[in-house]
């Protein structure tokens, strides 16, 4: 330990020496982490697991209802569910929890007399949404399977819509006018929005900085013909018009996911699944045999490229910055470090071993990478606040600063700097005393 | 100037050699394929849309109160007669969608009936007799919709136009012989639809990748979009007054009818606000890719004036004999210059074979087209010059070692 500080104190005796070199090893280092650190923010936002606890135990259900040579080219199913089939999942009730899921727009209107109507955006959801996804209630909570049944007027607000409609508190039990029809309030949600919003990645992308206002019973929804505000994606146009139409035809636009507890009850699933297939196909509405999908939710995103393409391009190509910058220390702490011949040669023959010189290199090469590191966190800091302007739109403000990056910045930092100094150190201790010695 | 004396040094200093070759090869490859990026983005953002964008804005307006198709047909024609009186319009036309506006509503087209593969897509716009001089599209054959074949179309219902206006690039992808006047079309229509008119240039609704095969491909449908969902009105001001325009609008649908909402934050964004959403994502890329090249150039320019500055300390001496036994200033100079040139030389070699590598591999990965060899070329003679320009000033250096420095023992 004693021996550390004395190394320290030749480290930053020589950095002093040749300031210019040091500053210029300081600042590739500093760049290089930084330009990394800032794109991998961006990619951790956007690849990050939304709900770690429980993905796993998350699963989406995909049934191919339309059949072969209608899924261009590959023989995946549809990423969605039309209403039959989600209507059948639904009645079976195979899953520990399961809803389906689909995108409204209804206009609200505010309590309080002459104000004009706002536009609120939120799903058609069954009562085990809520549990399944550990959606944060402030007030009240989501409704049973009983207002699922019986189509009851309840709804979910969130917090903005509950600011908006009733200016804030707890509103649970009065009523809100959507789409001019009189709900309960069942519950006003807490901060809850996601990213990515893996409970409808076909309507979203997987991001939107404003989240869900108003959740209402999937049934009730439907009774009262509030329609699909989603994509749909068709194969043949439907029979009938309207949102009946859509509903009668296997036009694909509702969101599922389902809860399973343990490799069992994912394998019971799956044959449930197939054994539906095959009663659609025993009955002639299928004229395929079964092609399921049943992706826990990490796999169901990675399948849907919730990641956008430039994210990962963006951080491959400061990777390569980062490695770019790292060949320069090393060549620069080479330069450094032979230059010092004579005064190695002169401590080796004063009896300093190998590894004693091994240790007086390394130190400064990590005090460097120390140096890097924190110019790399202020470089980082700026790259995180400003790659907002760079970023599209729906991806504004979901990279973050925080204890776990800072540390990874400096750790890099000292780590990459290290592994730059090995090369220059060993040829440093290779150098022969009796020879400087000479040569001076 | 002798090629041997400098490979003998070069290989005496070998792991410096190799370290800048090496930096120059990265450098190389990451700044090619960077660079490429920045290309095919700058150029994809500039794609004009064919329409009048300095006078556009759209209003995305929704309904608050449930009606049925004919009031609210009635509704969207009496906002359009109220728009279109206003100082500062020049024209307005309802639609379900504009350009730019990130995908909407696509159908095949074919030319038979029951053809089966597709001929080709088209972005669906409905509009009404005003959308052509609305948009300020250029009609280059056939004419105009006339008021009375405007119709209307509710929620998902299944109407189809007996005549439609096409772009130019969907005409001819359609008729190759030029002849699509008047010819038939089926857009996922059971009945055909005649071709009664063709605009000049009409951008898609989507810009994607997927969009670009099927770039410029649009039609235009006679119709109303009366939806109880809400419809968009594009609204072309009159030149200069796009900004009282935009004020004037708004407010005059609040004052037709209040049962309907327009988003505070985006229901109305001018066409340059249109554009740049459009394009985020593009013009992001090309500074983020652009910034990185910078760093880049700059890092790799800093490693090679450290590395020569310190052999040029080394070897003071070396020099100082060489200009005791009549060697010129300029002859030391233009050592350093062919070092680095050869050193350069190997870097470009191995980058190059890098930055083809790596865009071959993110082509497989990222939807991204091949890189030209122009760019390369580029990027060679960047690094080249880039290494030139950084070596001069320890050469520089090195070409003032006076001959003295031979005598000296240290």
């Amino acid at each position: 330990m004693h021996m550390f500080g004395y190394y320290l104190e030749l480290a930053m005796r020589s950095l002093k020496r040749s300031p210019g070199l040091t500053t210029l090893m300081v600042l590739a280092i500093g760049f290089g982490v930084a330009a990394s650190m800032t794109t991998y923010s961006v990619f951790r936002a956007v690849s990050g697991d939304p709900i770690p606890w429980k993905s796993s135990k998350l699963f989406v259900p995909q049934i191919d209802m339309w059949g072969p040579g209608q899924h261009g080219g590959d023989r995946e199913p549809p990423d969605a569910l039309d209403y039959a089939d989600a209507m059948a999942l639904m009645r079976d009730h195979r899953a520990t929890r399961q809803s389906a899921i689909y995108l409204i727009s209804p206009s609200v209107i505010p309590a309080g007399a002459g104000r004009s109507p706002v536009q609120a955006n939120g799903y058609g959801v069954y009562g085990e949404f809520f549990p399944m996804l550990d959606v944060p209630f402030q007030y009240g909570s989501g409704w049973s399977a009983d207002d699922d049944a019986h189509q009851s007027a309840v709804a979910v607000i969130s917090d903005k819509l509950n600011q908006q409609v009733f200016g804030g508190g707890n509103n649970v039990g009065r009523t809100i006018d959507i789409e001019g029809k009189d709900y309960r309030v069942a519950g006003v949600l807490a901060d809850w929005n996601p990213q990515p919003i893996f409970y409808d990645v076909m309507d979203t992308g997987g991001y939107s900085s404003d989240g869900p206002d108003v959740f209402l019973p999937f049934q009730r929804a439907i009774a009262v013909n509030m329609t699909n505000s989603g994509v749909n994606e068709c194969r043949d146009s439907p029979a009938e018009p309207g949102f009946v139409g859509l509903q009668h035809s296997n036009c694909v636009w509702i969101a599922f996911m389902a809860e399973l507890d343990g490799a069992g009850a994912v394998q019971r699933y799956r044959q449930y699944l197939d054994d539906y297939a095959r009663d659609q196909q025993a009955a002639g509405r299928f004229t395929w045999s079964p092609n399921n999908r049943l992706r826990n939710l990490p796999a169901y995103l990675d399948h849907m490229h919730v990641v956008p393409g430039d994210t990962k391009v963006s951080l491959l190509v400061a990777l390569g910055l980062l490695i770019v910058c790292l060949v320069n220390t090393v060549g620069l702490l080479l330069a450094k470090f032979l230059r010092r011949s004579g005064e190695i040669g002169v401590r080796r023959a004063l009896g300093a071993s190998r590894s004693a010189i091994y240790a007086q290199f390394l130190t400064e090469a990590g005090v460097i990478g120390v140096g890097g590191g924190v110019l790399g966190l202020l470089l980082t800091g700026v790259g995180v606040l400003g790659v907002d302007l760079v970023l599209p739109i729906r991806l504004v403000g979901l990279a973050r600063i925080d204890p776990a990056l800072l540390l990874l910045t400096v750790l890099i930092a000292v780590v990459a700097t290290l592994l730059a100094g090995i090369y220059p150190t060993f040829r440093a201790s290779r150098v022969q005393p009796a020879w400087q010695l000479k040569s001076n | 100037m002798q090629i041997k004396p400098i490979l003998a040094a070069m290989r005496h200093h070998r792991a410096g050699t190799v370290l800048i070759a090496l930096q120059i090869a990265l450098t190389l490859a990451i700044v090619c394929n960077a660079l490429f990026i920045i290309q095919q983005r700058m150029a994809h953002l500039s794609e004009p849309t064919g329409i009048d964008e300095a006078n556009l804005f759209v209003i995305r307006n929704q309904w608050a109160a449930q009606s049925s198709t004919p009031q609210i047909d009635a509704q969207i024609q009496a906002d359009l007669a109220a728009m279109r009186q206003l100082p500062a319009v020049r024209d307005a036309s309802p639609s379900n969608s504009y350009p730019l506006r990130g995908g909407g509503w696509d159908n095949f087209i074919t030319l038979m009936p029951e053809q089966v593969q597709p001929t080709t897509d088209g972005s669906v716009y409905l509009g009404d007799e005003h959308m052509i001089d609305t948009l300020g599209v250029k009609l280059v054959a056939g004419r105009n919709f006339r008021a009375d074949e405007v119709g209307r179309i509710g929620l998902r219902e299944d109407v189809f136009p007996p005549a439609v206006i096409v772009t130019k690039a969907l005409a001819e992808r359609l008729y190759p012989d030029g002849s699509a006047l008047g010819k038939p079309l089926y857009a996922m229509s059971p009945a055909p639809s005649t071709i009664i008119g063709i605009v000049d240039l009409l951008q898609r609704q989507g810009v994607s990748t997927w969009d670009t095969t099927y770039a410029y491909q649009s039609l235009l449908w006679p119709m109303r979009l009366a939806d109880p969902h809400g419809l968009y009105y594009i609204v072309r001001a009159k030149p200069g007054q796009l900004a009282a325009a935009m004020r004037e609008v708004p407010t005059a649908l609040y004052a037709q009818n209040r049962m309907r909402i327009i988003d505070p934050k985006d229901g109305e964004l001018s066409f340059a606000q249109v554009r740049e959403r459009a394009y985020d994502s593009d013009r992001g890329m090309a500074i983020l890719m652009g910034i990185i090249s910078i760093v880049l150039l700059a890092i790799t320019a800093a490693g090679i004036v450290g590395l020569t500055s310190f052999w040029v300390g080394q070897r003071r001496k070396q020099i100082g004999i060489r200009r005791a036994l009549g060697a010129t200033r300029r002859d030391i100079l233009s050592y350093f210059l062919t070092e680095n040139l050869l050193i350069g030389c190997i870097g470009v070699v191995i980058g190059t074979v890098l930055a083809i590598g790596i865009n071959l591999w993110m082509v497989t990965q990222f939807e991204m087209a091949r890189l030209s060899l122009g760019y390369v070329v580029i990027g060679v003679i960047v690094l080249l010059l880039l290494g030139q320009a950084s070596v001069l000033t320890p050469a520089m250096r090195a070409s003032r070692v006076s001959p003295v420095e031979a005598t000296r023992s240290v």
